[in-house]
């Protein structure tokens, strides 16, 4: 089978849409995972020792199954007890649970790194739990995981594939329905493979100026 | 009442599968991340590249675009493949890319002096490299090769969609037979977990059997 520039051209359009919501669904789902892995951090450092066994359980159950099956887990499974998802919503749900679990770790190396100096100061400064927190250890500990939390990133931006099982109309699933349409392979799915290798490499460039501005941490 | 034994004999086939695509895939990974890790650590600058495009090539695009590339792209170019090898392939050559970069970053760490310690004994390269140095980075290794283990597991669910089957595959098997959705997909994730649970076991206590007599090496 030859390549044809003028299909190329053709299903580009379209392609184009299913790039348009995996970035989107990327981006849905970093927030998530940023808000999520900070909860998970928080709870585990939680003095109530049943609040930080149960949710460092639930983080490395999540964390040991696979995104996909997770995927279908919210998707078909929970609208069985009425919480009925659109595809997207459950998608961008999975993969900010899942990597959430990831960044979780990033931020207890990132608090864990605050020297406890500061903890005393804080303490000696008589602020309250919630005042150290927002005000000493947050502002210092987030800035050296910014390029490991752009890692995590890039990692979920290559998983949004998965989506296309649960039927969210993401650059795979439109390639795979324009190569259904046509009975041409190659051409797809190539590009898609493109697409992702494409925007990759420009993150990674981007992730690179992250480390430079911000340094690293040790994960 | 739904003969259930009968379904998780189904679902205990498509462990099988995975299990066995896991253990391959893993065997494929390790002697990439070989070959690429020291290829980027080579004197010739051909080698280098040719591992460096390989490392940049299969991290950067998606596990799920690659399988998709070997099941339906590779036949268009006249390499038929089945299902399981186009799994193997895939899962081997994108966790071997990742794992590349761990060979070589584990070598880069083992201290100048062992280097040093070599020529002095007059071992020639691959001697050296054999019986000094790799015997010590195997060990700083060994814990990311487990992670990466994992990973290649939880991946393992992607071959579904290729009609491989495996657990995933099993478990919508079984829920479009018995259209319950709850029970199928619980106990693949417990299974998974349970894979999981079994990967970071083994690879801890490899780890510790690796490094005895190693302690007044070890800083």
């Amino acid at each position: 089978m030859e390549w044809d520039w003028d299909f190329v051209w053709q299903i580009m359009p379209t392609l184009i849409q299913g790039v348009k919501i995996t970035i989107l669904a990327t981006l849905l789902g970093s927030v998530l995972a940023a808000i999520v892995g900070l909860g998970i951090a928080l709870a585990r450092r939680s003095p109530n020792k049943a609040l930080s066994r149960t949710v460092g359980w639930a983080a490395e159950f999540i964390r040991g199954t696979p995104l996909l099956v997770q995927l279908y887990f919210i998707f078909y499974v929970l609208p069985d007890i009425g919480i009925l998802l659109p595809p997207l919503v459950a998608g961008v749900i999975g993969l900010g649970l899942h990597y959430g679990t990831y960044t979780a770790e990033v931020y207890r190396a990132g608090i864990d790194n605050v020297p406890r100096g500061q903890w005393e100061a804080a303490k000696a400064c008589n602020l309250s739990a919630r005042q150290t927190w927002t005000h000493i250890i947050i502002p210092q500990a987030i800035p050296p995981m910014i390029p490991a939390l752009a890692n995590y990133f890039i990692a979920m931006f290559k998983e949004t594939p998965l989506l296309s099982a649960i039927t969210v109309l993401e650059l795979m699933n439109q390639a795979k329905s324009v190569a259904n349409t046509y009975y041409r392979y190659i051409e797809p799915i190539t590009l898609v493979g493109a697409f992702f290798l494409a925007i990759s490499l420009c993150s990674v460039v981007l992730l690179r100026w992250l480390e430079r501005r911000y340094g690293k941490i040790e994960r | 009442m739904t003969q259930w034994s009968g379904y998780l004999g189904l679902i205990l086939q498509g462990a099988l599968v995975t299990i066995e695509l896991t253990l391959m895939g893993s065997v494929l990974a390790l002697i990439m991340a070989f070959l690429a890790g020291m290829g980027r650590l080579s004197r010739f600058f051909v080698l280098r590249a040719l591992a460096t495009a390989y490392i940049e090539f299969f991290r950067g695009t998606s596990i799920f675009v690659q399988l998709f590339f070997a099941y339906f792209v590779l036949p268009l170019i006249g390499l038929e493949l089945t299902p399981l090898q186009a799994g193997v392939l895939a899962l081997g050559l994108n966790v071997g890319a990742y794992a590349a970069e761990v060979v070589r970053g584990a070598v880069q760490s083992i201290g100048r002096e062992q280097h040093e310690a070599c020529i002095a004994l007059n071992l020639g390269r691959w001697q050296g490299l054999r019986h000094v140095i790799l015997p010590q980075a195997f060990l700083v290794m060994l814990p990311t090769f487990g992670n990466n283990a994992i990973e290649l597991l939880k991946a393992t669910s992607v071959v579904s969609l290729i009609s491989l089957a495996d657990l995933t595959f099993q478990a919508q098997v079984v829920r479009a037979q018995t259209g319950n959705t709850m029970v199928p997909f619980a106990t693949i994730l417990v299974i998974y977990f349970i894979l999981a649970l079994l990967i970071s076991w083994g690879v801890r206590s490899l780890e510790r059997r690796m490094a005895r007599g190693l302690d007044g090496v070890r800083v």
